[in-house]
């Protein structure tokens, strides 16, 4: 694995422990522009925490991680800034429940890039359009379906044009028919060149989508490649016994 | 027969009319008033400021160690507050009113001052704790989904967290309010001549106790009743409003 000063995101030896117990055990990771990152791994290997380390949303415990060239674990510097290029995207979506699609779309424009009501609302019904839920724009969230809600979900996230989007996990807690729409809008995604890391266990997304798989394990990155080498080709027992039972 | 309804109206007339005691009860009921109004807008500022420092103590540093000056400052007022709503609830009001009027105003005596004060500072610790189970309760993902958009803490608070929360409470407050609307009925301990006062005064004086105490009884009804009226009329705007 090169260092290289290009990456988007570099993840040097990131440890993390949650009250002593260490989960995160030196990873280390190169995340280009235009990279699929696809994170994989048993439950409770620290997945997670990983992708959540990366916004800060969990502190590391030590080790840097440099975002655009910043080293944002720095106390100094103001990670809010750092969190708007970086969307994120839950399991449990998350969308504000006392604010309209719309609304939930807009807040963070207006709010911190300092667009215009009219100027974020035509942006974010462009985005709805993109996902096909622009009629949904005056509905409140706990009026939409699972897979609506998570599409809302990431778009929210792109509203803010973020230079890389993160998503932890975003079709498990959905009705199996409605994957397919979410995983959809993520490849779309993915096409247009977005950087991403993604959070997952749908195998056909990572073989199709990904452009660099990561098997983590006990808090350590196990293997790592491109899909084909990393599917077709596993080199670590642990990898060969994790994909042997979800493929 | 005669002789009741004559009774009655004798009653009747020495509790109201004589030495216009009506006006005497009007009065009483505008003291009952205006502490439960001052108290309940003490309460609401000072439990708000002592739930945002309790959830903030919660979130960023519980079980966590101090790491800068601003971490020690929320462990100290995170602190107080605790030692502050312990003491609240863990004594009558009608002590902490008497404490405040004999002790704290010694000098001078203010019973109003004191009676706002202290129902002011009960208030607040009872408000507290509905503010912060209120902010508690709204699910961590909400402050992740913030958070990770780039808002920071207050932006998070502001938008996010507390429209969320102050519907959840509202029950709740209202519920408070409603119980200091008769707390307040104590405030004749510190000279003060509130509703309760007032009847009790008009019993002592006429001997007659059936009209004035259920006089003052019903009024007090009659303003929970209204207050009951104007929590759920809210309640009812805030759920259509959204969702
Ligand atoms: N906030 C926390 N406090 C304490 N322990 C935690 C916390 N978050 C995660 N852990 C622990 O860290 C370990 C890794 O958790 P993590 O959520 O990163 O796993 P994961 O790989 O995402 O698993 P899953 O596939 O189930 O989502 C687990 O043992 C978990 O219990
Ligand atoms: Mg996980």
């Amino acid at each position: 694995m090169t260092t290289d000063n290009n990456a988007l995101i570099s993840v040097k030896n990131l440890c993390k422990s949650f009250d002593g117990v260490e989960v995160l055990k030196g990873v280390n990771a190169e995340i280009d522009k235009g990279d699929v990152m696809v994170v994989i791994g048993a439950s409770g290997s620290g997945k997670s925490t990983f992708l959540r380390c990366l916004n800060l949303l969990e502190e590391p415990t030590s080790g840097t991680i440099l975002f655009e060239g910043v080293d944002i674990t720095d106390k100094n510097v103001n990670i809010n800034t750092h969190r708007q290029k970086m969307g994120m995207v839950f399991q449990q979506f998350n969308l504000f429940p006392h604010m309209t699609v719309l609304r939930n779309l807009t807040l963070g424009p207006t709010k911190l890039l300092g667009m215009s009501r009219e100027e974020a609302e035509k942006k974010a019904m462009e985005l709805l359009d993109r996902v096909g839920l622009a009629e949904r724009a005056d509905a409140y969230p706990n009026q939409l379906s699972g897979g609506q809600k998570q599409r809302i979900a990431i778009v929210r996230a792109l509203a803010m044009n973020p230079d890389v989007m993160l998503f932890d996990e975003p079709t498990s807690a959905l009705d199996p028919e409605m994957v397919g729409e979410v995983l959809e809008v993520m490849k779309k995604l993915a096409k247009a060149g977005m950087t991403m890391v993604v959070v997952t266990h749908e195998m056909g997304f990572a073989r199709e989508v990904g452009t660099d798989i990561v098997f983590v394990d006990d808090g350590v990155i196990v293997e790592q490649g491109s899909p084909d080498e990393f599917f077709n080709n596993p080199k670590s027992p642990r990898l060969r016994d994790f994909l042997s039972k979800v493929l | 027969m005669q002789g009741f309804i004559e009774g009655l109206v004798a009653s009747f007339t020495k509790t109201f009319i004589t030495d216009n005691r009506w006006l005497q009860l009007l009065n009483g009921l505008g003291v009952t008033i205006m502490i439960t109004i001052v108290a309940a807008a003490i309460g609401l500022v000072l439990g708000f400021l002592i739930a945002m420092v309790r959830s903030t103590y919660e979130m960023r540093l519980s079980g966590r160690k101090c790491r800068n000056a601003g971490d020690v400052i929320l462990k100290i007022l995170n602190l107080i507050c605790n030692i502050y709503i312990t003491v609240i609830r863990g004594t009558p009001v009608v002590i902490q009113l008497m404490i405040m009027y004999f002790i704290i105003f010694a000098s001078s005596r203010n019973g109003i001052i004191a009676a706002f004060l202290s129902f002011g500072l009960n208030s607040g610790a009872y408000v507290a704790e509905i503010f912060r189970s209120g902010i508690m309760s709204i699910d961590r993902g909400q402050f992740e989904a913030s958070r990770s958009i780039g808002f920071n803490y207050s932006q998070t608070m502001i938008f996010i967290i507390l429209p969320q929360a102050f519907k959840n409470i509202l029950p709740a407050l209202g519920n408070e309010f409603i119980v200091l609307v008769k707390e307040t009925s104590v405030a004749g301990y510190v000279a003060l001549q509130d509703l309760t006062y007032v009847g009790n005064l008009i019993r002592s004086r006429t001997y007659e106790a059936f009209f004035p105490l259920i006089t003052v009884a019903l009024i007090y009804l009659i303003i929970v009743l209204l207050l009951t009226f104007l929590q759920k009329k809210l309640e009812r705007r805030l759920r259509n409003s959204d969702h």
